[in-house]
């Protein structure tokens, strides 16, 4: 039978190398497959985080010869068997154990974000093609491979100013919903700290749900920050009237 | 009581974070109760992540001779009559709200045209009912839930695992729990506890079931003497994929015949004219499963064992978009364009209609605390799921336990917590480090998977139930030598080692339930008793601990007022 040699990152946030195990291959078969095999018969307690196998629950995220990826949607046929296929940990944070990473930081991001907030005496209806637009957003399965190959996040650690490209995606499905009242442009550019991103889409390539996250969500967020806080027009505008900067100061404040 | 634990302490505690412990915590949470939910993965990632078709609540958008009634009688139709009539009834006349209320809470329905919630067709329901998002619903429904409740302040204790129940006397008084990462213990004490943690199809070899489904609220449950009813009816979804091996099992939802998907056998015949010509491909999920089954064993079968599953005779554009990660799916991983050709598609294990029995307005266990809801518990689907009622489910269900666990937990004293029932849970936990020679978890629970997918699957036979039973027996001797290598620190091999325990106790409870059921209803499909038995309609079979030993009983299915049994007579 045809084997293929997987080079698996063990260890934990003390020390740790790479070691190599043989598996036989099986037609169809992924990567998160070659990993369950090595558990089953070499190394019972390689830690491996995932949920569904189908693509669904994004938990799988691991570094497959260097490339962020889904290990349960990334082929073994896909993949260059005469050589080791390196998998790693991914790199942005920190390790727990072997492929598995402490993630949390990413749901104390989350719990920043002010939810949805209906429009007082809205009606519940809204036309597919509003609708569509946001779908594109909550497709987002959450396995943060887009906050792994963020550069603010993955080479200059700014997990303190900067919520990356998930919670953009997030907070672009919140102000795009076609009923939501509240706004998010102060959050966005205090608290996620969106003007970091220079828009390098690195983000985008790697969704395995294809958002178009930096020209779809990103880009559009930029220009509302953009639009509120530094529009030059507008800010004279504001300046004049000032009762209006006021009540948007005292609208995001209660956000 | 000891002090070397970690203890937290609620007065609700949910076991699960799908969308029946997260429905159950937000609602919890509104009586006023301090909540907390712990799961096994990360939060968002549950099993109800992957549901796709949809949610079944009868809101009449699409067609407006829908009712609760149609609903209700459609259900009821489904399980074959064993389904608990009041479950059935609430289901049906509250889902709506429940649908609505996730809308209110930000979720994003596909839209008809004139605004409002489109709803599509599928098997079993007479009209257009299943509320969707192109067919990922369960993750829309999912991240509604989770955003809900986290900015409402339930506390999640994720990649954590409950391996006892607490008791004080007859009564619910915590949990004992390891976090995945550490392999610390924690000790949770709370006055009510809901059960949350879906079905137990990590115990059959082809399913469409996440590594989590192993029975664990169950086992539970049932070790703390609660008793399981209905465990013979196993679903097993007609369409999983077939090719290639290394995806044998992955769910194809039933939303592409609800599409308009046709099946076919390798002559091109549409053989559902001959198992139901009336409902075709949209009959209910135990006679498709069965069929192309049957179609396989006969020699009819496609070249890797399937039927054909064919949805191209809608423009490409359409299917894209009403079924895009089965489009992706199909292209990803077994190289099949949908929209230009037929899937190969075969039965999966999916769902297990059984579970914990429980009350039907307050999703009480018969022990004092003890709540479930969803998959995890029994009643309200019978000996056989309609496609759809699992998200309904979780919802008016997930609410009922939440706000009958704060109740509880409101008028319950504050319980005692017992100090060797934590030092037994840590010594039962460790025990598997201890054993030099002993096998490996990952042998033994693919042995299991082979005992159960062989012999207590589709069809199933006296003979074949019997060797079942003697193979379990043996598989927990086995067990109960198991050894696990390495340290506490995120170990697989290790919660493999105890989740082991749990489906090897809800395997046992299906094949006993399987054994005694002498016919054939719903998902229960007995070679040697191939017709319905009026006098097993009238009962359900029913699991319970004595001692070290697994009891069954039968109980009688309660009896149904007038006014119901007149909307089960009417035929539209």
């Amino acid at each position: 039978m045809a084997e293929a040699t997987l080079r698996v990152f063990r260890g934990d946030r003390e020390s740790g190398k790479a070691a190599d195990y043989r598996v036989p291959l099986v037609p169809g078969m992924v990567v998160l497959d070659a990993l369950h095999s090595i558990q089953a018969h070499q190394a019972p307690d390689l830690a491996v985080r995932w949920n569904c196998k189908a693509g669904k629950c994004g938990s799988c995220s691991a570094e497959v010869n260097g490339k962020p990826r889904l290990t349960c949607k990334t082929r073994m046929d896909s993949l260059l068997l005469d050589q080791p296929i390196t998998i790693m940990p991914m790199k942005a944070f920190p390790l727990i154990k072997d492929l598995v990473t402490d993630v949390s930081w990413n749901y104390k991001v989350n719990r920043k974000i002010p939810p949805f907030q209906p429009r007082p005496g809205v009606e519940w209806k809204m036309d597919q093609r509003d609708v569509d637009r946001v779908q594109e957003f909550r497709k987002c399965i959450e396995c943060f491979l887009c906050q792994n190959v963020c550069h603010v996040l993955r080479d200059h650690a700014k997990q303190e100013q900067f919520g990356g490209p998930r919670f953009f995606v997030r907070v672009a499905g919140l102000e795009m919903h076609p009923l939501d009242g509240a706004s998010r442009t102060r959050l966005l550019k205090d608290e996620l700290g969106i003007g970091l991103c220079n828009i390098t889409k690195c983000c985008t390539e790697v969704c395995p749900e294809d958002i178009h996250i930096t020209d779809n969500a990103i880009i559009p967020l930029k220009e509302r920050v953009v639009d509120e806080y530094y529009d030059p027009l507008l800010m004279l505008v504001r300046k004049i009237r000032g009762a209006k900067t006021a009540a948007t100061a005292k609208r995001a404040e209660a956000d | 009581m000891n002090t070397k634990y970690e203890i937290h302490e609620h007065d609700v505690l949910i076991i699960g974070a799908g969308g029946a412990g997260l429905r159950a915590a937000i609602e919890a949470l509104a009586q006023g109760a301090r909540v907390g939910v712990i799961c096994k993965s990360l939060l968002g990632k549950a099993h109800t992540v992957m549901a796709e078709g949809g949610i079944a609540a009868a809101m009449s958008n699409v067609d407006k001779a829908d009712d609760w009634r149609t609903h209700f009688r459609d259900t009821m139709r489904g399980g074959k009559f064993l389904n608990n009539w009041r479950m059935a009834q609430l289901h049906a006349m509250e889902a709506p709200d429940r649908v609505r209320e996730l809308e209110q809470w930000g979720a994003l329905f596909d839209r008809t045209e004139s605004g409002e919630i489109l709803q599509r067709a599928f098997g079993g329901h007479t009209f257009k009912r299943l509320c969707h998002v192109g067919d990922r619903t369960g993750l829309e429904m999912i991240r509604t839930l989770q955003d809900r409740g986290v900015h409402q302040g339930i506390d999640v204790y994720m990649e954590c695992t409950v391996t006892r129940l607490l008791k004080d006397g007859d009564r619910i008084a915590g949990a004992f729990a390891y976090w995945r990462e550490q392999g610390r213990f924690a000790v949770f004490k709370a006055n009510s506890i809901v059960i949350a943690t879906g079905g137990i199809g990590k115990a059959w070899k082809i399913t469409s079931n996440s590594w989590e489904y192993t029975g664990d609220g169950m086992a539970l449950a049932f070790d703390a003497g609660a008793e399981l009813m209905d465990l013979e009816f196993v679903q097993f979804h007609p369409t999983g994929m077939v090719w290639p091996p290394g995806v044998q099992g992955i769910l194809v939802t039933e939303a592409v015949r609800g599409e308009g998907g046709t099946l076919c056998n390798k002559n091109g015949e549409r053989f559902m004219q001959r198992y139901d010509p009336k409902k075709m491909e949209l009959s209910t999920r135990d006679v498709v499963a069965r069929a192309i089954y049957t179609e396989v064993r006969e020699g009819r079968g496609t070249e890797h064992g399937g039927a054909f599953l064919d949805i191209s005779h809608k423009p490409a554009d359409y299917v894209k978009r009403k079924l895009p990660s089965m489009y992706h799916q199909f292209l990803e991983l077994a190289d099949v364009d949908i929209t230009k050709g037929p899937m190969e598609v075969g039965p999966t294990c999916h769902y297990v209609m059984g579970g914990i029995r429980v009350d039907a307005e307050t999703a009480q266990a018969s022990v004092p605390g003890l709540f479930a809801a969803g998959e995890a518990a029994a009643g309200l689907h019978g000996a056989n799921r309609l496609g759809g009622n699992s998200l309904s489910d979780l919802l008016v269900f997930g609410r009922r336990a939440g706000m009958a666990a704060a109740q509880h937990a409101k008028t319950a004293g504050l319980p005692a917590i017992d100090g060797a029932q934590i030092e037994q849970a840590e010594r039962e936990l460790l025990a598997p480090f201890d054993r030099p020679g002993g096998e490996s978890p990952y042998q033994i629970h693919h042995d299991l998977q082979d005992v159960m997918q062989t012999l207590v699957g589709i069809f199933r036979t006296e003979q074949d139930l019997r060797n079942a039973l003697t193979e379990i027996e043996k598989l927990k001797a086995r067990a109960a030598r198991v050894h696990v290598e390495g340290s506490r620190l995120f170990n697989p091999g290790w919660h493999l080692a105890r989740d082991l325990q749990c489906m090897l106790t809800v395997s046992e409870a299906c094949t006993r339930a399987a054994l005694a059921r002498r016919e054939s209803r719903g998902a229960h499909s007995r070679l040697d008793y191939p017709n319905l038995d009026d006098a097993w309609g009238r009962k359900n079979n029913v699991v319970v601990r004595k001692g070290d030993s697994m009891q069954l009983f039968e109980t009688p299915v309660a009896a149904m007022p007038d006014d119901l049994r007149q909307i089960l007579a009417e035929d539209k």
